[in-house]
């Protein structure tokens, strides 16, 4: 037996053992990060909703849950239709190049049909839920109808695009969604892109 | 050496003999009670350390009681709370003591760190004290906003919702860490849930290891004084310092007396206004969670309102507005790096300059301004009032390394400054 220690082998023997332990222990880690992934329950209940419009009258708005979120219908007159093109410099994203919508929606109306405009009434400020202000200068002088939130003053048009100099960064989120028979939306599906 | 040891064990006899031999009672108890010498120069500023302590316990049993009548389920929470309220015996005690305890906590923690900024407790040798204490600031942050959600009403879920949604301001992988957090689509039964685990097991722990880190970083180093006088420099003939007094039982005294006045204002508030004027308990919250429904005006509670009025200063741009949040959680992080801003020479303020004390009182005042504009609406002159005081906060840890720098100062004493009553 020598007393010789040869401390290369030692230091990469520990290195080595250190390196698997830590390896292993990431490992047994992430069945516990990965259970506060929504849970196959939670997945079932965030299903697609089925709306149906066919009783809507023009100008007015329906709200469904879809996902713990208020989802809105409204289908639009000729009138609020007309007014979205007339207030494009002061929009802050009047193209919606920054904000989430289906490709199909990526379009003044953000709509697939522009009758029918559906949107998630989720304010992409801090989430609370906007106000329905349709009335011409309900809200302010100049005001062309469109959506307040309360929260903290952001203001969205009727194409759910967010006005410039309030808190919110992007226009409201249009949801996926299909037209499926007559007068039935889907919402949380897109036909074959299903979400 | 060790027969020069008082050797308890061998001496004593009976019960404690017993102890002392295999457990280290009387060492622990001399160590840390009836031999810790603390300087003999506190004032008043320096309850509330011990008052902290109190809270933390009140809270802890207070806590477990009321586990015992609660139910964290989004169809039972809010149910569960008046049940509290109504049927249990003594639950409304035992519920308004939790809920008043949480601001109260607050209220002496907000104190006992502005002591450290008076005297400079922060300074070497104790960074690493401060730094456990910023450990349980963070932890009793976590530890409120997760109790916030438990009584299921609408600020309740209103708050955690936007709070959480901080998260998805941080690009790329901000929709799906908020995803995890709350294990759902939306606040739901399922975030209640493990919220309610975090608020009752996890971070309970998290808290009393960081205090008793803290008590044991405190007892190494020795406590600061109002003089920010090393008291282990004058050392007597014993070996004890000669401006230390034994905390017990001087200081248990002491900080009894003070328990009494602070239960005197406390249970004055848990009896007659125990929502504290709408601070502590927000009214919205006593209508049950609806997730359709955002109630028309969402401040968090007093004791986040600084925090949350940097947030909302601070405008987005280029598309997102991470840099609400990044501002919110660096005013906390500036808070960590104190001990390294501060270049002054001297601990306390009373032997630092104009300069320091000016500074200080814009600071406290910038605080209390930002705790206030944070519980207003973001209209009219709040959001640009919002911004002066959020670049004064900034200011005045940023610019510290060179105002701290140029501060006069005064000869510090080589002994507390005391006089015998």
């Amino acid at each position: 037996m020598s007393e010789h220690v040869d401390l290369g082998r030692r230091k990469l023997l520990t290195a080595a053992t250190a390196a698997t332990g830590a390896i292993g222990a990431g490992l047994a880690v992430s069945p516990f990060l990965a259970s506060w992934k929504p849970s196959a329950r939670a997945k079932a209940l965030g299903a697609p909703v089925e709306i149906d419009i066919s009783r809507m009258d023009a100008g007015s708005m329906i709200k469904v849950e879809w996902r713990g979120k208020p989802v809105w219908v409204v289908r639009r007159t000729p009138e609020m239709l007309s007014g979205l093109g007339t207030h494009d410099p002061l929009l802050l994203d009047p193209a919606s190049d920054g904000s989430k919508q289906p490709e199909f929606a990526k379009n003044p109306a953000r709509a697939q049909k522009p009758e029918y405009f559906v949107v998630l009434g989720v304010c992409t400020h801090l989430g609370c839920s906007p106000l329905s202000k349709f009335a011409v200068g309900e809200v302010e002088a100049g005001w062309p109808g469109g959506f307040y939130c309360p929260c903290h003053g952001s203001k969205f048009d009727l194409s759910g695009r967010v006005f410039k100099g309030v808190p919110a960064p992007k226009n409201l989120e249009v949801p996926p969604y299909a037209f499926v028979g007559d007068g039935k939306i889907v919402v949380g599906a897109e036909g074959a892109q299903a979400a | 050496m060790a027969s020069t040891e008082p050797n308890n064990a061998a001496q004593q006899g009976g019960l404690s003999g017993w102890i002392n031999a295999r457990f280290p009672l009387d060492k622990m108890l001399r160590e840390h009670v009836t031999e810790y010498y603390a300087p003999k120069n506190f004032n008043v500023w320096y309850y509330f350390g011990a008052l902290s302590l109190f809270v933390l316990v009140l809270q802890l049993v207070t806590g477990i009681f009321l586990t015992m009548n609660y139910k964290p389920s989004a169809t039972e929470a809010f149910g569960a709370v008046e049940y509290i309220m109504r049927d249990v015996e003594w639950g409304w005690l035992i519920r308004y003591l939790h809920s008043t305890g949480a601001s109260a906590f607050f209220i002496v923690v907000y104190l006992h760190m502005f002591r450290a900024l008076m005297y400079g407790s922060y300074k070497a040798p104790r960074e690493l004290l401060w730094l456990l204490g910023m450990g349980i600031y963070l932890a009793l942050m976590a530890e409120a906003f997760m109790g916030y959600l438990l009584p299921w009403g609408n600020m309740s879920f209103w708050g955690a919702q936007v709070i959480v949604s901080l998260f998805g301001t941080i690009p790329v992988v901000g929709d799906g860490l908020v995803e995890w957090i709350r294990g759902d689509y939306y606040i739901s039964d399922i975030t209640l849930n493990r919220f309610f685990a975090l608020h009752v097991v996890a971070l309970p722990f998290v808290l009393v290891g960081l205090v008793v880190a803290h008590i044991l970083a405190l007892h190494e180093v020795g406590s600061n004084n109002p003089d920010g006088v090393e008291i282990k420099k004058t050392k007597g003939a014993d070996g004890k310092p000669l401006d230390g007094i034994p905390f017990h039982p001087y200081y248990t005294v002491k900080d009894t007396f003070g328990l009494g006045v602070f239960l005197l204002v406390f249970c004055g508030i848990v009896f007659f206004k125990p929502d504290g004027w709408g601070l502590f308990l927000e009214a919205p919250n006593f209508e049950p969670a609806n997730p359709m429904q955002t109630p028309p005006h969402i401040a968090p509670v007093w004791y986040f309102t600084p925090f949350y009025a940097i947030l909302r200063a601070v405008p987005s741009f280029l598309g997102t507005q991470i840099w609400g949040v990044l501002a919110m959680f660096g005013a906390i992080v500036l808070l960590a790096l104190l001990p390294w801003l501060d270049k002054s020479p001297v601990k306390s303020m009373r032997y630092r300059g104009p300069i320091s004390k000016i500074a200080l009182g814009i600071f406290v005042i910038t605080f209390v301004m930002l705790g206030y504009l944070g519980l207003k609406p973001s209209t009219g002159i709040y959001p640009m009032l919002a911004r002066v005081f959020t670049a004064i906060y900034f200011a005045y840890f940023l610019l510290m390394p060179w105002w701290s720098r140029m501060d006069s100062t005064k000869p510090v004493p080589e002994r507390v400054t005391y006089d015998a009553h």
